[in-house]
């Protein structure tokens, strides 16, 4: 199996689905003669010409407003933002119009709509360049979320929802574009809304998604050493959430620590937390543990940033806590 | 500010009046439009209908000029203000009576309401219900006609009041840099709610915003329905044959307030007056009566009929069922491949 990184992974799902289907377009700032902020788009300027990868203005609601216009007359535009802190400025269409539209018609209209974009802290960009808000679209019916923490998820995930019906808000992370990962061979589409069982193991449970998948393998290893065996389920799609998995996983080893980057008041480990001791009540053995960011706006200096950020170190500490 | 006059279009006619048989077309529809509106707002006083209600009454020469300027194939997008256009567009009067009452058989099947009317079959892509926010998707579908290589139109409806913010100026912005096919018609009722528009709006003659994009545009008086049709169809024709985009401007006035909920104490009785006078129904009406083309007991006939299509419509809502619970959580999401 070959190995690339999540960055090629996302730019060979863009270019196999621009391939196959001619109705596939991409729109974004600087993603066409810049190849991308992150180069996740590199090359496809080159090969697919300025009508199917189109550079924009700055101007993120009118760039979503294109996307849910062109999609609800048949195309199929992949859009990507900036990052997701831009993403603030079209959420009245994304949350008015993209998730509704199906719905308030009767069904009279398809929305085959992908958002792309990375959250995530850890380079100094700082407050508002660096949040994780994944949780706000995960919050609205009508929008599928999805958010892989490998290159093989990245791909499959990405495929698949660019032949989604429905919008999709493909969440990627700044901090995961180099790591590298294995990739099947052949045809790679993985279903939205089945997480995946990351790490096996028996004492605890780590519940996880996008970058902090990493981190919470990081920890399991080290936990391993440790003689404490940590599974690791990857939630991968945020909207709809794959209870059955987590649940499974919970019903084995009784205990569970949900990990996010984001501040976790009203967050996804919130939402984690809630459903599994509503499934799985009897059997844990301990309180459900959640962790997430310092609930303060992403500070400048690095030693700050840091400990702002959930690290192995973080989980490590709450495992022990738990399995005492 | 300097002013382009390239900016601003001729205003010869395209056509002449036109014929007999469109002339009376549009003196139906408008008069069709104001009895369903007058009768909406009745059923609404009377509990039939719940939400939001906002009426058409008095705009009915932009209603129907600015759709009559559109083919089959072309879209149409329009702001919350949207009966008179559902049904100028061919949505069915009856459909549409059935989505105020809120029934299966509205044309929303009683999901969208008033403001949210749709129907794919006559490319009436929907009411909409955040200001301004339809701009950016009507130039979305415009997009799609170019990128596929067609020659469809898209109009996009929405009031004055949808001038001052964000969405308006990035739509027309990318309208212009990508030249799309596009056809932006701007109701200036003169009130946003109850704020006139020379309290919100810098340049109240919202035409001129078009120059700082360098878009076609012209002011017409939205009450002479032959004036705004003409109109939007030199836009209709530069978006199709030229590929670029144009703003119209329709100076229009509605005679109730924003919504039922609103009894317009903001504006004198007298302005309302002069409005009145110029009403787009008896303005037309008037005109082809001078010309001969059409009689007093010709329009004893479109009265009636139109009273018929109304009272149909009605009845056809009250006996129509509501939706059924069952499907409370249909069409939220689509079934799709992969999952």
């Amino acid at each position: 199996m070959p190995v690339i990184t999540y960055r090629e992974a996302l730019n060979q799902a863009l270019r196999e689905e621009m391939q196959r289907d001619s109705n596939v377009f991409l729109m974004g700032e600087d993603i066409g003669l810049f190849e991308g902020a992150y180069k996740v788009t590199a090359g496809l300027f080159a090969e697919f010409g300025e009508k199917r990868v189109r550079d924009t203005p700055i101007a993120e609601e009118e760039i979503v407003g294109l996307g849910i216009g062109s999609a609800m007359v048949g195309l199929r535009p992949v859009i990507e933002i900036m990052t997701i802190n831009f993403s603030l400025l079209a959420l009245d269409q994304i949350v008015n119009n993209a998730a509704k539209l199906r719905y308030m018609f009767a069904g009279g209209v398809q929305m085959p709509l992908v958002i792309r974009m990375p959250e995530g802290g850890g380079n100094q960009l700082t407050a508002q360049h660096s949040q994780s808000l994944a949780v706000w679209f995960a919050h609205v019916p009508g929008l599928l979320v999805v958010a892989p923490s490998s290159p093989a998820d990245a791909k499959g995930l990405l495929k698949t929802s660019i032949r989604d019906n429905n919008p999709v808000i493909f969440i990627e992370h700044f901090a995961l574009y180099n790591t590298r990962g294995e990739l099947p061979d052949g045809e790679l589409l993985l279903p939205i809304g089945k997480a995946d069982v990351k790490r096996v193991g028996e004492d605890v449970t780590i519940i996880s998604h996008s970058r902090m998948v990493q981190v919470a393998l990081a920890a399991a290893e080290q936990l391993a050493g440790q003689g404490i065996s940590a599974e690791v389920v990857d939630l991968r799609t945020l909207r709809p959430l794959d209870k059955e998995t987590v649940v499974n996983s919970v019903r084995k080893t009784s205990r569970a620590v949900v990990l996010e980057e984001g501040w976790p008041t009203y967050g996804i480990s919130a939402e984690v937390t809630a459903f599994v001791q509503d499934m799985a009540f009897d059997y844990l053995d301990a309180p459900i543990r959640r962790i997430g960011g310092a609930e303060v706006p992403m500070p400048y200096a690095r030693n700050v940033e840091r400990a702002a950020i959930p690290s192995d170190q973080t989980v490590i500490a709450a495992v022990k806590e738990l399995v005492a | 500010m300097e002013r382009k006059s390239r900016t601003v279009v001729p205003k010869e006619r395209v056509d002449a009046l036109g014929t007999r048989e469109q002339l009376l077309r549009y003196l139906k529809l408008m008069v069709l439009i104001r009895r369903f509106e007058e009768k909406a707002g009745e059923m609404y006083l009377r509990a039939k209908i719940g939400g939001y209600l906002h009426l058409n009454i008095g705009e009915e020469g932009t209603v129907v000029g600015s759709v009559s300027a559109l083919e089959e194939r072309d879209y149409l997008y329009t702001s919350y203000r949207d009966h008179g256009y559902a049904i100028a567009r061919g949505v069915n009067p009856k459909a549409v009576m059935a989505e105020l009452f809120g029934k299966a058989t509205g044309c929303s099947q009683g999901r969208g309401g008033s403001m949210h009317l749709f129907d794919a079959r006559v490319h009436f892509l929907g009411g909409y219900g955040i200001v301004a926010a339809h701009i950016p998707v009507a130039t979305g579908t415009a997009l799609a006609a170019t990128y596929r290589g067609t020659d469809e139109v898209t109009m996009c409806i929405f009031g004055e009041g949808a001038t001052n913010i964000g969405a308006f100026h990035e739509g027309l912005n990318v309208a212009k840099l990508w030249r799309l096919p596009v056809v932006f018609v701007c109701t200036n009722n003169i009130y946003g709610m109850g704020t006139a528009v020379n309290r919100a709006s810098a340049v109240s003659e919202i035409y001129r915003k078009a120059c700082a994009y360098d878009i076609a545009a012209e002011r017409v008086d939205g009450m002479d329905v032959l004036a705004v049709r003409d109109a939007c169809l030199r836009g209709v024709e530069r978006a199709r044959k030229e590929s670029e985009p144009t703003l119209i401007e329709t100076m229009t006035y509605r005679y109730r307030g924003h919504s039922m909920a609103d009894p317009a104490r903001y504006r004198s009785e007298a302005e309302v007056r002069w409005w009145r006078e110029r009403d787009p129904i008896l303005t037309l009406e008037t005109k082809l009566k001078e010309q001969g083309m059409v009689t007093q007991e010709e329009m004893d006939d479109i009265e009636a009929n139109v009273e018929r299509v109304v009272e149909e419509s009605v009845e056809f809502a009250d006996r129509s069922p509501a939706p059924s619970l069952d499907d409370l959580y249909k069409n939220v999401y689509a079934e799709s491949e992969g999952r």
